[in-house]
């Protein structure tokens, strides 16, 4: 390793110390005037009282702040359930909102020199470490030492990192107020781009688009000379920056709806819920606009652009879940699990999950035009279930904890319900499909292991069949993989596509089928 | 006299290997009939992985799980039997096998598919600790073994595992030098512009090529291990690892106290029949008595064949018809480095009279293209790739249908197997051989749409 790119991993290394220990950091300290302006008026007069308590105290840090304030509001939660006073209880989550209100210290005070010391500079080491990578070498894909590397064979490392991401997804998605001062740190750039404060999935889309962002780069390097792989990665980086971060934060401060037009329904699973459809209806022509755009997206561009070019126009090319496992994800692919087994289970899980989404959203439709009679209780039933197992605990818990343990792409092949929906497309009415080159396989196994998909692509190509797989996302990684240029990803005649029982090229004795 | 029962037992069919040839054969051989016994006996390992990749195990691409082409339940769905043994004798009188541990085991049909080991030419010295070639797991083991801390290896011999363990130290950042006795790498092969291309690329990789020079002797360290070794010229080069790559002939030596006929492997006829009834040989250690073929060896030592005896013989075992082996259009393929190489047809290393060639190399000599073609008729006869890859199915019938060489030159395109978004070389390659024979072919135009939407044709 170089100096530089020794240097580099040091710097990362603080810095993620740094980023991980900062939410530990700062005092907090509750006023009243916080519980007002930050309360619903329904809920002020009941929360100012109920944390009376609290006023003036300083704390030390947060974990303390956050007992206290539980202890106070379920007290009174409590107390209101057990008399069955249902319509009194509030329901309303404000432990985030008042603990970023009530922190005060280092990082309220400059919260730009935080963000420049753990995120900005935790980038700028990983820029350190990938920018030298394979320099005065040749062009050609290295995969030396992967399964060397306790990092990406599911060494300590690798159980140490996925266990680091799945405590912070939880973290995230149920006890958000813990990170009250990494969101501070990125208030002011919120504030620039959308004029509101910052909230923890403004954090979340920060560090997203920025992980995308670096590890693109590393896949610049370690495919550099594969036109496929660097065209690919920069499409996902622009879509990434330009339509899931950007352009959402410009909507919000121009007073639309925040809305990301490339993410469709079904993975875009609350599109047709009641707040995102009034919220469409309700600004004007760009709000239904992004109706229309949805629906188009759904019923004609999913299909078109299959059949034309695969799922991968959309899976590896522009979606944000697979653009995090298309470039952070990369040093992982080689976990996925190939057996049959696991193919049997991928199966039952993504067209159930399919099944779900639609059936909840089929309900919520019903519900709407309905006017919220008869299937309101049954709308919000399911909307909790499936955000909280679907949304949170399968596509980000899961999906992206998982990484270092089996694979960057377990949301994509296990749960994306969009990913079945296109897979469904690309499996019986598609023009792609990945040749395989007469008799030129070796059976090495390369493009099986690094298949994210846990595709067991070397079964096909040693019996010169052509890969024709729902679950294939076109990264192309298998193709450029290959030692003896096997595999070739390909937009062709849908004739001979599918060819079932092939022969292999080269014997003339005999025709096998194989 | 009355007659035995005509029920007979199924047939056990034995394999000895479990290589590409013998797995390809017992597959086959189930696939045609569901009833037969068949077992296949290996030493080396327990079951089939593919031998070509076991410098990834090493270089760390893969594990040894990831080479086994079929999952371990495959075996036992397929009703294969997996013997770990090793074969030490074969009586073919009582057709019976003896182990190792002398325990026996019958067969009513045996398929000998036992591959190949690396040659030794008697060097002085080349049974020093550290000293080694590369075919089996066991091989690999002991590289594994054998290069622990070691600061040069010496790689002789320059053939396609000798590149490959050069590419193996070289992953480790072990610097590595490699002797070829030939003029130019793999030269025997390669014509000369292409041979010359892999050496440039071997020396871009800081590897120690040393071309026409010969090992004379491995000398010890005095603790039986290796610590230098001298070549013909008289230079000595430290060194803690000698990998000896200089070929490999058939593994055949436990069949010499046998009534099978061996030469340099097992001689068979095209059917793959020895001179015992119900003994048979594939793969890496057959031997034809005429070559298969006028381009061919009487020894196919290539993966392809392996598969191809392996089809054949499994067709014939379960035919009452039987064909002759047969092979159609020679192809190979093989990536030195960073740089995979593609053939097809017949190009050697030199032609005669007969013959034409066009050759076009990219102006940073990594990518190459040749075509050899009849200077009679312009028939395409072979063609060799280096850094592009081509379209089996559409070189395996442009050779065979004899095309115009000029017409191949203008569907390169669509011949091309290079991923897309590949920058096109068909336009210089065309520039070139335009400009060398005063013509003028053109490039098919696509139309913007049947770009759009990827066509092929």
């Amino acid at each position: 390793m170089k100096f530089i790119q020794k240097i580099g991993l040091v710097i990362f290394i603080l810095a993620f110390a740094g980023f991980s220990l900062l939410p530990f950091y700062g005092s907090y300290q509750l006023e009243k005037e916080s519980v007002i302006s930050e309360t619903k008026d329904i809920h002020q007069e009941a929360m100012v009282d109920i944390l009376q308590p609290m006023y003036g105290e300083v704390y030390e840090s947060n974990i303390k702040f956050i007992s206290d304030f539980n202890r106070y509001f379920d007290a009174y939660n409590n107390e209101l359930k057990s008399a069955e006073e249902w319509d009194k209880v509030i329901w309303d989550d404000y432990t985030f909102s008042l603990t970023k209100a009530a922190a005060t210290g280092p990082v309220s005070e400059s919260p730009s020199l935080f963000l420049a010391v753990t995120i900005l500079l935790g980038a700028f080491g990983a820029l350190l470490y990938i920018l030298p990578l394979y320099r005065n070498q040749p062009n050609g894909i290295k995969n030396d030492g992967i399964y060397h590397s306790s990092m990406k064979s599911r060494g300590l490392l690798g159980i140490i990192t996925g266990s680091w991401l799945i405590l912070f997804y939880i973290v995230l998605y149920w006890f958000p107020a813990y990170l009250t001062n990494l969101v501070l740190m990125v208030d002011p750039l919120s504030m620039a781009l959308s004029g509101n404060p910052a909230s923890q999935w403004f954090l979340y889309g920060f560090i997203y688009t920025l992980a995308i962002l670096v590890m693109g780069i590393r896949m610049f390097r370690k495919y550099r000379g594969n036109n496929y792989q660097t065209i690919r990665t920069a499409s996902v980086m622009f879509f990434q920056l330009a339509f899931a971060f950007m352009l959402p934060e410009i909507l919000v401060l121009l007073n639309m709806p925040w809305h990301d037009f490339k993410n469709i329904w079904p993975l875009d699973y609350s599109f047709f819920y009641d707040y995102r459809l009034e919220g469409m209806l309700g600004s004007g022509a760009l709000g239904m606009f992004m109706l229309v755009w949805g629906i188009i997206l759904i019923v004609v561009g999913v299909p078109l652009f299959t059949y034309f070019y695969g799922k991968r126009w959309y899976c590896s090319w522009v979606c944000g879940c697979g653009g995090l496992a298309e470039t952070l994800g990369d040093p992982y692919r080689q976990l996925s699990d190939k057996t049959v087994k696991a193919w049997k289970i991928e199966r039952y899980l993504i067209h159930g999950v399919l099944v779900f989404a639609v059936v909840m959203t089929a309900v919520t439709l019903a519900n709407y035009f309905m006017e919220f009679e008869l299937l309101g209780y049954a709308t919000n039933e399911l909307h909790t279930v499936y955000g909280f197992l679907i949304g949170s605990a399968f596509a980000g818990v899961i999906g992206t904890g998982f990484y270092p343990l089996m694979g960057n792409r377990v949301w994509c092949r296990f749960g994306c319900p969009l990913a079945a929906y296109l897979g469904l497309v690309q499996r019986f009415k598609s023009r792609f499909r990945i040749t395989t080159n007469g008799g030129q396989c070796i059976s090495c196994g390369n493009c099986s292991t690094y298949c994210e998909m846990g595709i067991d692509v070397r079964w096909y190509a040693q019996r010169g069949q052509n890969i024709v797989r729902s679950s294939c996302v076109g990264c192309g990684v298998c193709s450029a993989v290959c030692p003896r240029g096997v595999l070739k990803l390909e937009n062709a005649d849908e004739e001979g596509r599918i060819n079932d029982v092939p022969i292999i090229i080269g014997n003339k004795s005999i025709s096998i089928k194989s | 006299m009355t007659g035995h029962s005509t029920i007979s037992k199924p047939k056990h069919f034995v394999i000895i290997g479990n290589g590409i040839s013998g797995v390809t054969c017992a597959r086959h051989l189930r696939k045609a009939d569901a009833d037969c016994q068949i077992t296949i006996i290996s030493g080396e390992s327990e079951h089939f992985f593919s031998r070509t990749a076991l410098m990834y195990i090493y270089m760390g691409h893969m594990k040894y799980e990831h080479t086994k082409p079929y999952e371990d339940w495959f075996w036992e769905k397929n009703r294969i039997a997996l013997k770990q043994a090793w074969v030490s004798q074969v009586d073919t009188d009582n057709k019976t096998l003896i182990f190792s541990d002398d325990s026996t085991f019958d067969y009513d049909v045996l398929i000998i598919a036992s591959g190949s080991k690396p040659n030794k030419f008697g060097w002085k010295g080349e049974n020093l600790q550290g000293v080694q070639g590369l075919y089996s797991i066991q091989d690999l083991e002991l590289m594994e073994k054998n290069s622990q801390a070691i600061k040069r290896a010496v790689v002789v011999g320059g053939g396609l595992i000798g590149i490959e363990m050069a590419e193996m130290f070289s992953s480790r950042k072990i610097p590595v030098t490699f002797l070829v006795r030939e003029k130019n790498f793999w030269d025997t092969i390669l014509p000369e512009d292409e041979a010359k291309l892999i050496n440039r690329h071997i020396k871009e990789h800081h590897i120690d090529l040393r071309l026409e020079t010969e090992l004379d002797e491995i000398l010890d360290d005095g603790t039986g291990r290796v610590k230098a070794i001298k070549t013909k010229s008289g230079d000595l080069i430290d060194c803690q690892f000698v990998g000896l790559t200089v070929g490999v002939r058939p593994n055949v030596d436990f069949l010499k106290e046998s009534k099978i006929q061996i030469n340099r492997g097992v001689v068979v006829d095209s059917f793959f029949k020895t001179n015992v009834e119900d003994v048979y040989a594939i793969g890496d250690c057959a031997e034809f008595q005429e070559a298969p073929a006028a381009d061919r060896k009487n020894i196919e030592q290539v993966w392809y064949t392996g598969r191809m005896h392996g089809e054949t013989l499994a067709y014939n075992l379960t035919n009452s018809k039987k064909v002759p082996y047969q092979p159609g259009i020679w192809f190979n393929s093989a990536k030195f480095f960073d740089i995979e190489y593609q053939t097809y047809g017949f190009v050697p290393p030199i032609w005669g009279e007969e013959i034409e060639s066009f050759y076009w190399e990219d102006s940073k000599g990594k990518i190459a293209i040749r075509i050899l073609y009849q200077k009679s008729n312009q028939a395409i006869i072979g063609v060799n790739a280096f850094g592009w890859r081509l379209r089996h199915e559409y070189f395996d019938h442009a050779i065979e249908k004899g095309y115009h060489q000029e017409k191949v030159l203008g569907e390169l395109g669509q011949a091309s197997f290079n991923p897309e978004f590949y920058k096109s070389l068909h336009k210089e390659v065309l520039k070139q051989y335009n400009q060398e024979n005063k013509r003028s072919i053109q490039i098919k135009k696509q139309s913007f749409l049947q770009k759009l939407i990827g066509s092929r044709a």
